[in-house]
């Protein structure tokens, strides 16, 4: 696809005996959310490592920004404005809120270098300013000072969120970003997802069917390591082969 | 573990703790126990090496087995400058820093890809590698070890009797863990300390991980260096030993038992250590045994170590 903002080109992997993914073609329009679903061990988790390069494909590759990022580390995208949140909760427990933040700030190239070795970090008040209003963003505004494994879980995974933000990402990579959240926590993190979709391209993994079929623009379908569909919601919603993988469940 | 914070009572502490160290040379002189001021040198400058192991093992979290390559190269470089025909500490000192850092580098860019158990194997086998290359190198007195003919000068003064070496030792510890200090609380410290917390969070945040790592060790190892040039002067003797691994645990222990990660627990672990050393091996030949039981009450009763009992740490 021309304007497409990621496109996955014949991404295969193996471990050890087992096709994880199989030339999997993929793409995410700027500006869309698009959702990534399958049933469990799908490939789903395996793909998104190979989207954020925390894995590398045995052969394809992937195109981020009319970039080819293949051969670029994890770091050298997210440097590239590609940010993701991880399927399990995974701030800096120990410190507060706004400490994790603005590490996320500073970890971006137009903050400046990290190689600085005497001047005190809490000197910097720009950091720990733009840091509160991406807390202010997720809605943990009042939560700045509280340490972070103090935290709710749903609020640790709104961190987790402002984390990624704060790398100002073109695209935004959300792993399964209601898992273990209760209904009220939910439906919070879906009006936030609904936000933020405004302003930043979503790949969006997710078990909780309402919340993609509310938030997604387009939906792929990912089984046993095949993408075997890509569509609108309800185009996928009415596809024989999705309804087959699906059998059982709720669509 | 949080980022660190200096506690209040920090300053006016370390103040108190160098004007007492200033004082230290003239009163152990006025008492007739200037054999001490050489024994506070030495633990100066073990505190030096310990500190410098402490920002990577404790600010780093990179557990190296290895250390004493640095420390030991340091030693030589001093005593081959002054082989060389150059007695001149403003050079020599510089120079063991700047070898022992380069050598780290290359360490470091080969451990560093590896993590755990492998990590601590291949900074052991590269500091036996060195270790092995001393002891056969004949022109650097293989086993003997590589005398100095005497202590060199700094800046034209010589170096020799107890209290200038004592206070080149200060100065270099004071100027280190003001830089320590500094560093820990900086963006790079904070940088090194969330590395030390979550290598891959702080990836996945867009920092190059190695980087960060690969600096922190060859400073490290650039500082234990310098340890190692003051070491040769006040023994007047580069000694293999000194590269062992032996050397590296010593080094180990004293961070464990003064504190993984505080700043003061190089300083004070070196301090537990030597001071243990020297109050026990004059009664009992079997002072490691005493060794053994607070290294065992350390890591059972202060995991944080010594340094962690004096006033919690903020932060």
């Amino acid at each position: 696809m021309a304007d497409a903002l990621l496109d996955v080109r014949g991404l295969s992997r193996r471990f050890a005996a087992v096709d994880a993914l199989k030339a999997v073609d993929f793409s995410v329009v700027a500006g869309e959310v698009h959702a990534l679903i399958g049933p469990n061990g799908a490939g789903k988790t395996t793909f998104i490592h190979h989207v954020s390069g925390a894995l590398r494909p045995e052969s394809g590759s992937v195109h981020f920004a009319g970039q080819d990022v293949t051969g670029l580390s994890m770091h050298e995208r997210v440097r590239a404005g590609m940010a993701r949140s991880y399927q399990i909760t995974n701030v800096f427990p120990s410190l507060c809120a706004r400490d994790n933040v603005a590490l996320a700030v500073q970890g971006r190239a137009d903050t400046g270098s990290s190689f600085r070795f005497w001047r005190p970090v809490a000197a910097e008040t720009a950091l720990f300013a733009e840091a509160e209003s991406w807390l202010a963003q997720v809605g943990l505004a009042d939560k700045a000072d509280a340490v972070a494994g103090s935290l709710s879980h749903g609020e640790q995974r709104a961190l987790e969120l402002a984390m990624a933000l704060a790398t100002k990402p073109q695209l935004l990579l959300l792993d399964e970003p209601m898992a273990g959240t209760g209904p009220e926590e939910s439906a919070r993190m879906v009006e936030l997802i609904e936000n933020l979709a405004r302003h930043v391209t979503i790949l969006l993994v997710e078990h909780d069917m309402e919340a993609v079929f509310r938030l997604a623009d387009r939906i792929s379908v990912l089984v046993n390591g095949r993408m075997i569909c890509t569509g609108t919601p309800d185009e996928v919603r009415s596809d024989p082969g999705v309804r087959r993988a699906y059998l059982g469940d709720h669509l | 573990m949080a980022f660190y914070r200096p506690a209040r009572w920090q300053r006016p502490l370390a103040l108190g703790l160098f004007a007492a160290l200033v004082a230290l040379p003239f009163v152990l002189e006025a008492f007739d126990q200037s054999f001490y001021i050489g024994f506070a040198t030495r633990l100066l400058i073990f505190a030096l090496a310990a500190s410098s192991l402490n920002l990577v093992l404790g600010f780093g979290g990179m557990v190296s087995l290895g250390h004493a390559a640095f420390f030991g190269i340091g030693a030589y470089v001093a005593a081959i400058c002054q082989q060389a025909g150059i007695n001149e500490a403003l050079f020599a000192f510089p120079a063991a820093m700047a070898v022992a850092g380069l050598f780290a580098l290359a360490v470091g860019a080969v451990s560093l890809r590896t993590r755990s158990v492998y990590f601590i194997m291949i900074t052991l086998a590269f500091a036996q590698m060195v270790y092995y290359l001393f002891i056969s190198a004949r022109a650097w007195g293989g086993d003997d070890g590589l005398p100095l003919a005497g202590r060199m000068t700094l800046a034209g003064f010589s170096l020799a009797g107890d209290r200038p070496l004592f206070f080149a030792s200060l100065t270099a510890l004071t100027v280190a863990m003001l830089l320590f200090g500094r560093l820990a609380q900086a963006r790079f410290g904070r940088t090194l300390q969330a590395i030390r917390e979550n290598e891959t969070r702080m990836e996945a945040l867009g920092y190059p991980v190695f980087r960060y790592r690969l600096v922190a060790f060859a400073l490290g190892g650039a500082v234990a260096g310098l340890a190692g040039a003051l070491l040769a002067n006040l023994t007047g003797l580069a000694s293999p030993n000194l590269l062992q691994w032996m050397q590296s645990g010593t080094l180990l222990v004293m961070v464990i038992i003064g504190g993984v990660g505080s700043l003061w627990g190089g300083v004070v672990g070196a301090a537990v250590l030597l001071g243990l050393e020297e109050a026990l091996a004059g009664l009992t030949e079997h002072w490691h045994i005493v060794l053994g039981l607070l290294l065992l009450g350390v890591v059972l009763f202060a995991p944080r170590g010594v340094a962690s009992l004096f006033g919690r740490r903020d932060g």
